[in-house]
C-alpha cells in the first residue's frame, strides 16, 4: 500500500514523455521553424501534427471536467441550501440560533436551531462513547488475535453491517429494540436515579438513549473497518521488537500499534462522528421527537436536526421548508467541518490514505 | 524480578523451572463459573435484576477474580494482558448480537407477507382496514431511480477518476481529491434538501407551468450526489493499480494518452470498477432521507420517473412503519427483508468478484 504513490509517480512521468504531442509541433510538416523557442525535434518525419482541438484534448477535457463536477457539486450545495434558507431565516421573529421551538409553518413563523443541535451532538456523542471501545476491541480482534480463518468471515460481517439500510435499523429499533431498552431505562431509574441523566419518571422507552444505541451500531462498522486497516499496517519491526524485548501481547499493542495508529483511529472516530452527526431514518424512527433541551437520556424525548427534516417535512408550507433547508445547512456545515479535519489527519498520513474509504 | 528471585533460590535450574508458570484452562474456566455463580447468587439474592445483569455482572467478577488468580501465578503483567484479552472477545460478541437479532427479526416477521400479493400489488387504494396491499410501486420506485443515478454516477464518476489518476496534477487534482472524500461524508438528508431547492424548487417549475414538481428523476439526482464520490474513489484506487508497463507499451506503440486509458487501461481495471460500482448501488438502493424529501412518495404504479411522484423500497418500509394499519407493520418488515435481500445480494457479489479480481492481489 505504501509505495504506491511512488509507482504512481512513475506513470506518470512515462506518460508526459509519451504522445501527448506537446513537444511535436512543427516536426513533420516540412517547414523551418518560425521561432528559435521551438526548434524541430529530429527524426519523426512522419509524426503527425498535433490536432488543436482533437481527441486528446476533447477527452482530457472531459476528464477535468469530471473532476471539477465534485467541486462544483460542493459549492452549489452551499449556495443552493443558503439561497432557500436566507428568506426563512429573514422571515423568522425569533432568533434563529437560540430559540428552541419549532414553529416555521404559522403566519407569524418563530422557530429555532437549539434545541436540534443540542440533541443531534448528544446523541452522537453517546454513540461514539459506546461505539468507540467496542469498534477499538473488534479491530484488534480483527488485526492481532482473531486467526486468519476467523478473521476473514468477521470482517465480512462487520462490513455487510455497515451495508444494511438506516431504515431497517430504525424499524428494528422502534419494533424489536425498543423493549429491552425500556426496562433496562427502567432499570436505570430504579437504582440510579439520583444521577440526573437516569432521573425523570417515565414513561421510558423512546428516547436518546434508545436513538444512540442503534445508532452505535450503525457507527460500529466505519470505525472498525478504518482502525483496522490501521492497526494492520503497523510495522512488523515495531512490533516484533516490542515481543523480542519481552512484552505481553498487550503490551505489545500498548506500546506498538495504538501509538502508531492513533491518528487513524481519531481519523476513524471523526469520521464515524460525521456519519452519526447526519443519520435521519433511524433516529427519526427511534427518537421521542420532543422540542425540549434536556440531559436526561431515559425518558421519551430527544431529536435530531436530520430526524427532525424527515418528520416535519411532510407538513412544512413555503416558509416551513426554507426553515428545514436551513437547519439542514447547518447540519451541512458541521459535517463539513468534521470531515475535512477527519480526512486532513488522514492525508498527513500518507500511509493511512489509500486505504481510508 | 521479585518472582525471579523467589524462585532461584535453592531451585536448580532444570527446563521444567525456567518455563513460566500458567494459569491452567480448567482454573480459568472454573473462575468464569464461580463468577457468574457469584453474580446470579448477589443479583437474584437482592432481586435487583435479570440474566442481563446475571451476565455483565458474571464478566466483571470473572476479571476481578483472573486478575487475581492470575497475578499471583503468572505475574501482574500476563493477568492484564489476560483481562484486554477478555475484553476484546466481549466486545466482538457484543458486536455480532444486534446483528443475529436483526436478521432474525428480518426473516421471523418479513416471510408474513412474502407472498405474490405483496409483489405484485401497490398501495393505490388500500385503506387501513385492508389486509392487502404490496410493493410492486416501491420495487419499481427503487429500481428506476437507482438506474438513472447510476446512468448519471458511473460515466461521472469513472471520467473523475481517470482524471485524478492520469491527468490531474498539482493543486487543482489535490484538491479535489480531498474534497472526493470529504463528499463521502455530507448526510443522505442534505443531498436530498440540495436536490430540493436546487431541482424540485428551482429548476422543475421551468417544465412545469410554474409549480413545482416531484419526481423519480429528482430521487436519482439526490443519489446521484451520494454515488458519486464512492465511484470515484474506488475507481481511482483500481485505475492506480493497473501497471505502469502496460501504459508505457502502448505508449510506445504509438498509441494516443486516451486511447489508451479507454482500450488499455480502463479494460484492466473493470472487473474492480464494477466492484465499486456495485457498493455504490447498495448503498443508494437503501437510502430512505432524499427519496422522502424529493420523490413525492405515491401509492400508485408510475413507471415514469420523469412525472409524478414515485416511491421506493426504503421510503415504503419509513410509510409504512409511520402507518397506524394494523396490517401495515408486515408490510413493512416484508418490504424491509425486501430491501436488505437487494442490497446484500449486491454487497456479497461485489465482494466475491473483488476476491477473484487478480489486480487486487
Amino acid at each position: 500500500m505504501g509505495d504506491n504513490p511512488s509507482s504512481r509517480s512513475e506513470n506518470t512521468t512515462a506518460s508526459d514523455l509519451g504522445v501527448t504531442g506537446r513537444h511535436t509541433r512543427g516536426a513533420g510538416t516540412g517547414v523551418s521553424p518560425s521561432s528559435h523557442d521551438d526548434p524541430p525535434i529530429g527524426g519523426g518525419g512522419a509524426l503527425p501534427k498535433k490536432a488543436r482541438f482533437g481527441m486528446e484534448a476533447g477527452f482530457k477535457g472531459l476528464s477535468v471536467a469530471a473532476g471539477a463536477m465534485v467541486l462544483v457539486i460542493i459549492v452549489a450545495i452551499a449556495i443552493f441550501l443558503i439561497s432557500k434558507a436566507v428568506p426563512a431565516i429573514r422571515a423568522d421573529n425569533e432568533n434563529f440560533l437560540t430559540f428552541n421551538q419549532w414553529f416555521p409553518n404559522e403566519t407569524e413563523p418563530r422557530f429555532g436551531i437549539a434545541v436540534l443541535a443540542f440533541g443531534t451532538v448528544l446523541t452522537s456523542i453517546i454513540a461514539l462513547l459506546v461505539a468507540v471501545p467496542i469498534a477499538l476491541g473488534i479491530a484488534l480482534f480483527l488485526s492481532h488475535y482473531a486467526p486468519k480463518r476467523l478473521a476473514t468471515p468477521l470482517g465480512f460481517v462487520i462490513d455487510l453491517l455497515a451495508a444494511v439500510p438506516s431504515v431497517v435499523f430504525g424499524l428494528w429499533g422502534r419494533d424489536v429494540f425498543m423493549e429491552p431498552v425500556r426496562e433496562f431505562s427502567g432499570w436505570l431509574n430504579k437504582y440510579f436515579s439520583w444521577i440526573p441523566i437516569f432521573g425523570g419518571d417515565g414513561p421510558f422507552g423512546r428516547s436518546v438513549l434508545l436513538g444512540s444505541l442503534v445508532l452505535a451500531i450503525m457507527v460500529l462498522p466505519i470505525v472498525t473497518s478504518l482502525s483496522r486497516e490501521v492497526f494492520r499496517q503497523t510495522p512488523g519491526m515495531n512490533e516484533e521488537a516490542a515481543l523480542a524485548l519481552g512484552s505481553t501481547k498487550w503490551e505489545m499493542i500498548r506500546t506498538a500499534v495504538l501509538p502508531y495508529g492513533k491518528p487513524g483511529v481519531i481519523a476513524a472516530v471523526m469520521l464515524g462522528l460525521g456519519r452519526a452527526l447526519g443519520e435521519t431514518i433511524a433516529l427519526a424512527m427511534t427518537l421521542g421527537i420532543v422540542f425540549n433541551i434536556s440531559f436526561n437520556i431515559i425518558e421519551n424525548g430527544g431529536n435530531s436536526i436530520a430526524a427532525n427534516i424527515a418528520n416535519a417535512f411532510g407538513e412544512a408550507n413555503e416558509t416551513g421548508r426554507g426553515a428545514l433547508i436551513a437547519s439542514g445547512l447547518v447540519l451541512f456545515a458541521i459535517t463539513l467541518v468534521v470531515n475535512m479535519a477527519a480526512r486532513a489527519i488522514i492525508y498527513r498520513r500518507r500511509e493511512f490514505r489509500d486505504s481510508a474509504a | 524480578m521479585s518472582l525471579l528471585d523467589r524462585e532461584a533460590s535453592g531451585v536448580v535450574m532444570t527446563p521444567d523451572n525456567i518455563r513460566t508458570k500458567r494459569l491452567p484452562l480448567a482454573v480459568n474456566l472454573g473462575i468464569a463459573v464461580a463468577g457468574l455463580a457469584i453474580a446470579a447468587a448477589v443479583v437474584y439474592g437482592f432481586g435487583i435484576g435479570n440474566y442481563v445483569l446475571v451476565v455483565v455482572l458474571g464478566v466483571v467478577f470473572y476479571l476481578i477474580g483472573l486478575q487475581i488468580v492470575a497475578g499471583r501465578i503468572e505475574g501482574p503483567r500476563t493477568a492484564r494482558d489476560r483481562m484486554w484479552k477478555t475484553l476484546i472477545y466481549a466486545a466482538c460478541l457484543l458486536a455480532v448480537l444486534p446483528l443475529a437479532s436483526v436478521v432474525w427479526t428480518l426473516v421471523s416477521k418479513g416471510v408474513q407477507r412474502l407472498d405474490g400479493n405483496f409483489f405484485g400489488s401497490s398501495m393505490n387504494n388500500i385503506g387501513a382496514r385492508d389486509p392487502e396491499g404490496g410493493a410492486y410501486h416501491a420495487i419499481i420506485g427503487t429500481l428506476e431511480q437507482v438506474g438513472v443515478a447510476t446512468l448519471i454516477a458511473v460515466p461521472l464518476g469513472v471520467l473523475g477518476a481517470i482524471y485524478l489518476v492520469e491527468y490531474g496534477r498539482g493543486r487543482f487534482a489535490n484538491t479535489v481529491r480531498f474534497f472526493v472524500d470529504v463528499m463521502t461524508g455530507i448526510p443522505s438528508i442534505v443531498a436530498g434538501l440540495f436536490i430540493l431547492s436546487f431541482w424540485v424548487l428551482i429548476v422543475s417549475p421551468w417544465f412545469n407551468n410554474g409549480t413545482p414538481r416531484f419526481s423519480g428523476f429528482a430521487a436519482s439526482l439526490a443519489l446521484t450526489v451520494l454515488m458519486l464520490p464512492t465511484i470515484v474513489r474506488s475507481t481511482e484506487e483500481m485505475l492506480r493499480l493497473v501497471p505502469g508497463p502496460l501504459r508505457e507499451g502502448a505508449y510506445a506503440l504509438g498509441v494516443p494518452q486516451w486511447k489508451t486509458i479507454l482500450q488499455v487501461v480502463l479494460p484492466t481495471a473493470l472487473p474492480g470498477i464494477v466492484t465499486g460500482v456495485m457498493l455504490a448501488v447498495a448503498r443508494a438502493a437503501g437510502e430512505t432521507a432524499p427519496v422522502l424529501l424529493v420523490a413525492g412518495g405515491a401509492a400508485s404504479i408510475n413507471f415514469n420517473p420523469f412525472e409524478g411522484g414515485q416511491s421506493s423500497l426504503a421510503l415504503y418500509v419509513y410509510q409504512q412503519a409511520g402507518d397506524a394499519s394494523r396490517y401495515a407493520p408486515a408490510r413493512a418488515w416484508t418490504a424491509a427483508l425486501t430491501l436488505v435481500a437487494i442490497v446484500l445480494i449486491l454487497t456479497i457479489a461485489a465482494k466475491l468478484l473483488a476476491r477473484r479480481n487478480s489486480l487486487s492481489k
